[in-house]
């Protein structure tokens, strides 16, 4: 395999990881499993999963991107591809 | 004239001052500079830039009174409008910044060697960004006439000047930096009240966690707890569970996500940065700039909701006739409002005090009979903008909030207005009708488009069709279906080619216009739906607005089994692929 399509896969996984966590936190557990972990309260008075539909999703998103810029980079400068 | 509109005057104005003298110093001599502000814009700035192109008159005016109304089931469009820039960072914006050109329909024109892709592109892209303009043009006009005390029209015409100055002056330079010190003001006007009133009602000054804190009356009650209580005891839907089915949740969701990732307004600003990996960040922080605002919003709604309640049925929120809000004392917030036709209540029972109840209210008054809701009207639109009234907070923080509302639309006006005349500058005359005119002439076509994009804007915003609270979903709909999809093969799916392209795109905007116009009435003409707007006429149950995902599923079917079983596209255009999916090479910084 060359190392451009080395790199591509590399970029794929990468991709896939993060939306695999992008889904989990919002799809899954701010709407699909919102019912079970209201059951637990978390920062005082918040039911687990109206608190990852209102703010742990969006937080976790913010991360999600940063980690991504991050691990791009890294992979831009192992594969030679990167800009400067 | 009172203490507060002397306020508004002079927070208004000093940021009206503000944004004039940038348009004077950012005016824009190319058409790189117009289009993309000379790809020089440093990618913390692009977020902020972006966080204020992106937060409309919606997210700023409508959003948080969405939240106060549905309470958890408006928690789709805190998702779907963040979630949408990790699908923005991941899979378009670096790819598009590396192949580098100016517009959106350019390249689905250029990965798709085909006019008819570029064109259909550009039909989305004003199709989407017009219907979105309106609601903008509106949310001007409200601010300016609840505030101001001015006409509609007035503060309409004001509004639209200030971006024609700074917008055909200086483009997306220009454009970029006015939405940088919108971005401050909005998100300033935003917070201070919020946190104002968070203090006030649970003593922890940060809404993002005052809306998990206990409240602060002595009650040893959690503030969500209170609002479940509250509201269910008053016959309304309790405010932390769900109400809606999951399955439209998670369409909705989903097709506001993929929408807002194919938004061209927002696209087009990860063209102005200088690098791609710069393009790979600034989405990380124009989220964060976003998330500032959108994490703040279920606080103020769920507080503004309270507020709302104990003023009216005074400080024991019991439905008790005797302590209710009298006819004869309103406040004077409540008297501003009810002039707007926004607020509306009626006295049915006739015991001078004003009720406010839900539909599953049974508790009786002294004489036997049930209690019926009096408020007969509270406009969503209201929350955020009366918020601070209601809690009364000091005039300088109501003044800010309208200088917030109007910098929001303001802004994302003339982010979907340079869309707009960019798309028919470049795309349209610049690439079909004068292929050979050169950069001043061009130049000269982008400023035109502009002043026409603006009073066609201007226009829509004082004859808004009736549609104008239902194209949202069209716009969604429109960019869910038929750019995310394009662009997303573009870049990961070489195979695909310009008639799969192209069928696909039609294919997606098809479905969805068609689906949306069965229930809401052909271009929403009163009386042409096919069918009643209501679950049981549904496919499967899908609602009208959540149907964009369905669409790009469409699309992406369509293309891809159409391209496997034509010629594969020509080697220049894939070697095109493998080059934007390197960042090395991308054109370098232009200083300005």
């Amino acid at each position: 395999m060359s190392d451009a399509q080395k790199y591509w896969q590399a970029n794929i996984r990468l991709v896939i990881g993060c939306l695999v966590v992008w889904f989990a936190v919002s799809f899954g557990a701010g709407i699909l499993f919102v019912h079970q972990l209201n059951s637990i309260t978390i920062l005082g008075g918040y039911p687990l999963g109206f608190w990852f539909a209102q703010q742990g999703s969006i937080y976790t998103f913010v991360v999600l991107i940063f980690f991504y810029a991050w691990r791009m980079n890294q992979l831009d400068k192992k594969f030679n591809v990167s800009e400067d | 004239m009172t203490n507060l509109q002397m306020w508004t005057y002079a927070v208004v104005g000093a940021t009206f001052a503000l944004y004039i003298f940038i348009a004077i110093k950012a005016r824009a001599s190319t058409t790189g500079e117009f289009y993309v502000a000379g790809k020089g814009v440093h990618p913390v700035l692009n977020g902020m830039a972006t966080g204020a192109d992106w937060m409309s008159a919606a997210s700023f005016i409508s959003m948080a009174g969405l939240i106060a109304f549905k309470g958890y089931d408006a928690s789709v469009y805190l998702m779907g409008w963040t979630g949408g820039y990790c699908l923005l960072a991941m899979l378009l914006a670096p790819y598009l910044r590396k192949y580098g050109k100016f517009t959106v329909p350019e390249f689905i024109g250029d990965r798709f060697y085909s006019q008819t892709a570029r064109v259909v592109a550009v039909i989305c892209l004003i199709v989407a960004s017009l219907t979105y303009v309106i609601g903008q043009m509106k949310g001007i006009g409200v601010a300016f006439s609840r505030f101001l005390e001015i006409p509609f029209n007035y503060g309409l015409f004001l509004g639209m000047g200030i971006v024609f100055i700074y917008a055909v002056l200086g483009g997306m330079k220009g454009v970029t930096y006015t939405q940088i010190a919108q971005y401050c003001v909005l998100i300033f006007a935003y917070t201070v009240p919020a946190i104002f009133i968070s203090f006030q009602l649970t003593g922890v000054a940060l809404p993002q966690l005052g809306l998990g804190s206990m409240m602060s009356d002595g009650s040893g009650m959690f503030l969500l707890d209170k609002m479940d209580k509250t509201l269910t005891d008053l016959g309304f839907a309790a405010y932390t569970t769900q109400k809606g089915s999951t399955m439209n949740m998670f369409l909705l969701t989903m097709s506001l996500m993929i929408g807002t990732a194919g938004l061209p307004h927002v696209i087009t600003r990860f063209f102005t940065v200088p690098k791609v990996k710069d393009a790979r960040s600034s989405a990380g922080w124009a989220l964060v700039f976003i998330a500032i605002l959108y994490t703040t919003a279920p606080g103020v709604g769920a507080m503004a909701r309270l507020n709302l309640i104990n003023t009216i049925q005074a400080d024991s929120i019991a439905p008790d006739t005797t302590q209710n809000l009298k006819i004869d004392a309103l406040p004077a917030w409540f008297t501003n409002w009810e002039k707007t036709g926004l607020l509306k209540y009626e006295d049915k029972n006739g015991d001078g005090r004003i009720q406010y109840v839900g539909k599953n209210y049974t508790g009786t008054d002294a004489n036997g009979k049930v209690i019926e809701n009096e408020m007969v009207k509270v406009d969503r639109d209201i929350m955020v903008l009366a918020n601070p009234e209601i809690a009364q907070l000091p005039n300088w923080v109501i003044a800010l909030v309208a200088a917030g509302g109007i910098a929001a639309a303001l802004s994302t006006a003339a982010g979907l207005l340079l869309a707009i005349s960019s798309a028919i500058s470049h795309d349209i005359v610049k690439g079909i009708i004068a292929k050979d005119i050169d950069d001043k002439t061009e130049l000269m076509a982008g400023r035109i488009a502009m002043a026409g994009a603006i009073c066609v804007a201007g226009y829509l915003g004082l004859h808004p069709p009736g549609f104008a609270a239902q194209v949202v979903a069209l716009a969604f709909g429109l960019a869910a279906s038929s750019i995310f999809p394009a662009l997303m093969m573009g870049i990961f799916a070489k195979r695909v080619n310009n008639i799969g392209a192209v069928c696909g795109m039609l294919a997606g905007l098809g479905t969805t216009l068609v689906y949306i116009f069965w229930f809401k009435g052909w271009l929403f003409i009163p009386g042409t739906a096919m069918a009643a707007d209501n679950a049981s006429n549904w496919l499967f149950g899908i609602a009208p607005g959540s149907f964009g995902a369905v669409g790009a599923l469409i699309n992406f079917a369509v293309a891809l089994s159409i391209s496997s079983v034509t010629a594969p596209p020509p080697e220049h255009i894939q070697h095109l692929v493998e080059d934007i999916r390197v960042p090395m090479g991308s054109g370098g910084a232009v200083d300005h």
